[in-house]
Formats: structure tokens, C-alpha cells, sequence
């Protein structure tokens, strides 16, 4: 397979773009370096072929977005909504991520070594995500349905209003959020982790981790709930 | 000899303003339930709105166009601004984004027929795109919403346009709501919810905050859909001068501004009846915006909440829109509100249901139910064959063809070639609310209140 790379400090990042939704589909090319991407915005989003596209350095905004099939590598750290709406394939950030990292992904798998800010995996749809450090407040807010495994802390509010999405964390917890609860970890749960820790390269024991789910208190209307959540 | 108390009976009877029976009814059904009312529709309060205008037809001073025979353009085009493929409709009146969910997947497909037919566009809603409105509209609109239920980089690439929803004249500010028992196996799937949820859509996008993020979010749209189709951004009319400056800052080709008459599937009625602004208001301050930053023609403007008639349609143009989108009316011309509906080549009686929900036709805002007695806003699957998509289409076209008739001879009466062409100086409001609202002078006066004599 051919390998190929682009300078973002020379050339635009719509050609970029172009190739990858294009040229990558012709499959000779498997393998794409993206130089300087100095924080642009929108790096390798929308791709639907199976390419290793690696991003040497920082990437922007939106950086993997709505990735399906390929596998997108950040070196460096990444903006908000990195691989958000994700549907397949692996988005692999070495550095740190901003908000919303996953955000509504469908599927694949988004890995952070660092830390990611605030709503790690909000309305998350069937994505896994391993974050190697912790994760700021309002992390799986509203999540659907996949995993998120953390190997540092949470922040507050992790899961408010969960749906079927499973949260793995092996740090503390600064606090639950609406009708997200604790549940006990089972042999599946152990596997899932074990799994998934070793798709993302991390090396922590799954016994080490809690698992969080919903309370389905918020599933249907309720007049006593009162409100107080 | 005794003297009686005299009794007056309309005094004795005397209705309170404040506490009028529907006050009163609001209050006992609040102290029952200990939750408020939700349903379906728009507002249905008295509002200012397109009835209190008229056009100044052409007459010594103006020169009007034969009604039948001389030609008065309707195409329209949209998302001109950084779109490689523009939309080009052949009338400026679209259908309004309405669910799969909230829409049985019969009426989904009514809609692109009939839209396919009339040579304009149909919408998704929240839920995502279904195969069915896929097929049968040649132009869709699919919306990008806070929940991104459905949401999907295949369905980005198959539409004609991309609608980033940030909210809806019904509810400014909050979420899509879709009760339980619309939440069918196939609209769970879709939606990636548990069956069954009383599923509260979120209000908030996942992945931006703000005007700067937006920017951001609707290059990455562009980047994925290669630049070629155009990007709408949807507003609920509130402080439209704003929000409609700020969506075109943030790179919209075209922007969406649906006023409080705007319906809905399910949302509180203190909702739908107190926030936002009428329609009217709205457009006016979407076309000051426009003008403001020199982008009129540049980006186009759908109005939407409300539009029911031709008249509504030349009224809104007049003012100074692009296009329509119409939701509301759309399902009354598929029999929404109907004492019958037709299935198995005959008419049948619709009400006794209707009266099962406690209501009867002509009042009915049951959508949130899923028990629509005529088969339009529902997932059940006897209701839904109710409406069959060619009967459905059949009656749509005849709607917006009629609305495009009476938009051409709106338009022709006040000279006008093209229906673009109709302007603000050919209205006049028959109250001042709506003069000061509308910005065009009270009847016979040349007084637009706020702007001195």
C-alpha cells in the first residue's frame, strides 16, 4: 500500500479532505500522514473507507467527525467533538481531548490517553470510549447506548439522565447525575473492560473498575418525581 | 309587603376575564394531575398574523399582469451563498421538518410524493431519514438536531440540503418530546431508545455552544459534503433581528425562522402558548437583519408558523422571505381534523375516536396520544392505514398547487412578473399591531407605529 502525506502549512485542508473522501476510496493509498495540522479545524472528517490516516500534532475542532470505517491517529491533543457521531473504525488521541469528545457516536471506537473535557460521550449512540486519564463534568450525559470506560476520575454529574449506555470508571467519581446509579461489576462487565482496554493499548486491572447505569426513574413521566433532578 | 332580591341574569352569569371556564379548567385539571398539559399543534391564542394585512392591488398608479394568461414566475432558489448545488424549487412553499415518529412512515412518504410532484422539497425531523421519504422526495432537506437521534454520515451524503436545527417557533429553547406510545420498535431503533421511553429529546447540541462553535460545526458539514450542498439554520422566532444576524455570521446559506404559530407533535401547552413571537414579527426582523449585513439575496429566508393560504404565502414573499415551509396545514390537507378518513376505496366515519380522546374534529391537538383517529400522527399500526400515501399525495398537491395559484394571482394583480418581486410597499396592515409588527403603514394612513408620522 501506498503512503502518502499532506502539509497543511502548504496546502489547504479542502484538499486534504478531498483525497481522503475520493482518492482513499480507490484503495492503493493506505496510509496518510497529515503534517502541521496546527489546530485546524475539521481534519479527516466524514470518511467511509478503511485508511490509517495520522495526524502529527494538534488537530481542531470536529477532528475524525462522523468517521465510519477508517482509523484516524492524533499525536498531539485534540479539539471539542473529536470523532463525534463516530459510526465505525477508531479515532486514537494520544494527547489530551476537548468537550465533547464521542459526542453521539453510533459506533467505533474513540480512544484518549490524556484527560477530555466536559461531556466526554454526551448523547453517545453505540461508541465505545477509553479515556486513559479522567473526565470533566457532564460526562455521558443523556448516553444511549455503548461503553465509556475511564481509568482516572470522573467529574460531577457523570451520566445524568442515562439511558443504556454502561459507564466503566476506575477513579473516583466527583458525583452521579440524575438516575445514574452503581451497580455491581459482573463477569461480562470484567470481559467488556478487559476487552477494550486492550483495543485502546492501556494497561489497568478491569477488577479496578465500578460500573454505573441507569436508574430508569426518568424513563416515563412522573408527577411525584417533582422535579428534583 | 316583601321585597325580593331582583335578579339579573346576565349579571348572576357574568363570566370572569381572568377566570374564564378555560381558566378554570386549566386549574382544577393542574390540581388533579400535578402535571402540566402536553399536546399537539401550534398556538392557539388570537395573534397578530398575515389575516391582518392586505395587498394594494395594482390600479391607476401600478400596472397589473393579465391573471391567466400572462406569466408570473415561482422558481425559487436556495442556498446560493456558498453551495456548489443550490436547491432550485419550482414554488417557494416547502414542507415544514416533521419526524418519522411524530409522522407515520405512510405520511412521511405522502409528503415527498406530493412535494416530488409540485417540484419543491420536503424535510426530515428528529428521528433521522427514512428509506421510504428518501425515495419518494426528489429534494430533501435533512435536519441536523440537538438529540442526533438517527443522525448519520450516510444520510448527510444522500441529502439535497442539511438543516441545522436550533429551534422551533412552538418551543424556543427546548427539546423534542415524543411520548411512549409513539415509540414503536422501529422508531426506537432508529432513535437508539429503549421502546416505549417517553423519550425528551435534548435541547442543546452535543458538539457546539455558540455562534463560533456553529461556524465551526457547519464548515465540518461542508467539508463532509464536500461544499456542495447548502446549509439551513433554523431558528424559533425570539430575538430574530439577533439570532438571524448571528446564523449568517455563522456561514448559513440560508436561514429558517418559524414563528410561535408553529406547530408541534408534543410539547407543554404553557410552551407553545408563551414563548416565542408571531410570525409577523418575525419576518419583519429577519429581513431588517438581512439587510443590515447587505446579505438580502444572498441568504435566503424560509418562514415558517403559521402559513396556511396563498395569501399567506404572497404576504410572507412580500415581506420579504424566499420561501415558505408549512407543517400545520400540510397535515390538515391529509385529513388532519377530518370527520372522515378513506381506506379500502370509501369514506369512514372517524369521530367516535376522536371522541374517545375526548375531543371531536376541528378541535383535535392529540398527536402526542399516537391515537389520530385519521391515521396521520401516529405509529400505530392500524391507524397508520389510515392514510395511504398516494391518497395523502393526492390531496397534498391539490394544497400547494392551490397555494401557488393563489400566490401567481396575488402576485399578478400587483404587477408582478415574478412572485420574488412582490415587496413590502405593496402592503398595508388593517391594525396597528400588525402595521407596527410588519413594519408596512396602517390602511390608509402612510403611519408605521415606532417610526414616527
Amino acid at each position: 500500500m501506498e503512503r502518502l502525506t499532506f502539509d497543511l502549512a502548504a496546502q489547504p485542508l479542502r484538499e486534504l479532505n478531498t483525497f481522503l473522501h475520493t482518492g482513499a476510496k480507490e484503495g492503493k493509498v493506505g496510509h496518510v500522514t497529515v503534517l502541521n495540522p496546527d489546530g485546524a479545524h475539521n481534519i479527516a472528517v466524514g470518511l467511509d473507507c478503511p485508511i490509517n490516516v495520522e495526524v502529527v500534532g494538534h488537530a481542531g475542532y470536529y477532528a475524525g467527525g462522523m468517521n465510519k470505517a477508517a482509523t484516524v491517529t492524533i499525536t498531539g491533543s485534540a479539539g471539542t467533538g473529536v470523532a463525534e457521531n463516530m459510526m465505525s473504525g477508531k479515532v486514537h488521541v494520544k494527547g489530551f481531548a476537548s468537550n465533547g469528545a464521542g459526542a453521539s457516536a453510533h459506533g467505533g471506537l474513540l480512544v484518549i490517553e490524556g484527560d477530555a473535557g466536559l461531556r466526554c460521550g454526551i448523547s453517545l449512540k453505540g461508541g465505545n470510549i477509553v479515556v486513559g486519564g479522567s473526565v470533566g463534568s457532564f460526562s455521558a450525559f443523556m448516553a444511549q447506548a455503548g461503553r465509556m470506560v475511564i481509568c482516572g476520575n470522573a467529574g460531577d454529574a457523570l451520566g445524568d439522565s442515562l439511558y443504556e449506555a454502561v459507564l466503566y470508571v476506575k477513579g473516583t467519581v466527583k458525583s452521579l447525575g440524575a438516575d445514574a446509579q452503581y451497580e455491581p461489576m459482573t463477569d461480562e462487565d470484567i470481559d467488556a473492560v478487559a476487552s477494550l482496554l486492550d483495543q485502546a493499548g492501556l494497561d489497568h486491572d478491569p477488577k479496578a473498575f465500578r460500573r454505573i447505569a441507569s436508574k430508569r426513574s426518568l424513563y416515563h413521566w412522573n408527577a411525584d418525581a417533582n422535579q428534583e433532578y | 309587603m316583601e321585597t325580593k332580591p331582583v335578579q339579573f341574569k346576565n349579571l348572576s352569569r357574568e363570566e370572569s376575564y381572568g377566570y374564564d371556564r378555560k381558566t378554570l379548567d386549566y386549574i382544577r385539571n393542574a390540581a388533579a394531575h400535578g402535571l402540566y398539559e402536553i399536546r399537539g399543534m401550534g398556538a392557539k391564542r388570537k395573534l397578530p398574523n398575515f389575516d391582518d394585512l392586505v395587498f394594494l392591488g395594482a390600479s391607476m398608479s401600478r400596472y397589473p399582469l393579465e391573471g391567466y394568461r400572462e406569466k408570473c414566475i415561482t422558481k425559487t432558489l436556495l442556498g446560493t451563498r456558498f453551495a456548489k448545488k443550490p436547491i432550485e424549487l419550482d414554488i417557494p412553499i416547502t414542507v415544514a421538518g416533521m419526524s418519522f415518529g411524530a409522522l407515520s412512515a405512510n405520511v412521511k412518504e405522502a409528503l415527498g410524493l406530493a412535494a416530488t410532484e409540485m417540484g419543491t422539497s420536503t424535510t426530515t425531523g428528529d428521528g433521522g431519514m427514512t428509506p421510504e421519504e428518501r425515495r419518494s422526495s426528489k429534494i430533501l432537506v435533512y435536519q441536523c438536531l440537538p438529540s442526533r437521534y438517527g443522525f448519520n454520515p450516510d444520510d448527510v451524503r444522500k441529502a439535497d440540503a442539511i438543516e441545522v436545527v436550533i429551534g422551533q417557533g412552538a418551543k424556543p429553547g427546548g427539546g423534542g418530546m415524543l411520548l411512549g406510545q409513539k415509540v414503536n420498535p422501529r422508531v426506537a431503533k432508529m432513535r437508539t431508545l429503549p421502546e416505549g421511553v417517553d423519550q425528551r429529546s435534548a435541547c442543546r447540541h452535543p458538539d457546539w455552544t455558540g455562534p463560533d462553535d456553529l461556524a465551526i460545526k457547519i464548515q465540518e458539514l461542508r467539508e463532509i459534503t464536500d461544499w456542495e450542498k447548502p446549509i439551513y439554520v433554523k431558528v424559533g422566532a425570539t430575538r430574530t433581528f439577533n439570532d438571524v444576524k448571528l446564523a449568517v455570521h455563522s456561514g448559513a446559506d440560508v436561514v429558517v425562522v418559524d414563528g410561535m404559530q408553529g406547530g408541534t407533535a408534543a410539547t407543554q401547552t404553557c410552551f407553545i402558548e408563551h414563548v416565542g413571537i408571531p410570525t409577523l414579527a418575525a419576518v419583519r426582523q429577519a429581513v431588517n437583519a438581512l439587510e443590515d449585513l447587505d446579505m438580502k439575496g444572498k441568504v435566503q429566508l424560509i418562514v415558517s408558523g403559521g402559513i396556511r393560504t396563498g395569501a399567506d404565502v404572497a404576504k410572507a414573499l412580500a415581506m420579504g422571505a424566499d420561501a415558505v415551509a408549512i407543517g400545520q396545514g400540510v397535515l390538515v390537507a391529509l385529513g388532519c381534523n377530518g370527520e372522515t378518513y378513506f381506506q379500502n376505496g370509501g369514506h369512514h366515519d372517524a369521530i367516535a375516536d376522536y371522541n374517545a380522546l375526548g375531543t371531536t374534529p376541528g378541535f383535535c391537538h392529540h398527536c402526542h396520544t399516537g391515537k389520530c383517529p385519521v391515521g396521520i400522527t401516529t405509529q400505530d399500526a392500524m391507524l397508520e392505514q389510515r392514510l395511504s400515501p398516494a391518497v395523502g399525495a393526492k390531496h397534498l398537491k391539490n394544497y400547494l398547487k392551490t397555494l401557488n395559484m393563489e400566490l401567481t394571482t396575488i402576485a399578478r394583480a400587483c404587477g408582478k412578473q415574478n412572485v420574488h418581486h412582490l415587496e413590502p410597499e405593496d402592503l398595508v396592515a388593517l391594525t396597528i399591531e400588525a402595521a407596527a409588527m410588519a413594519g408596512v403603514p396602517l390602511a390608509g394612513t402612510n403611519w408605521i407605529p415606532g417610526r414616527g408620522f
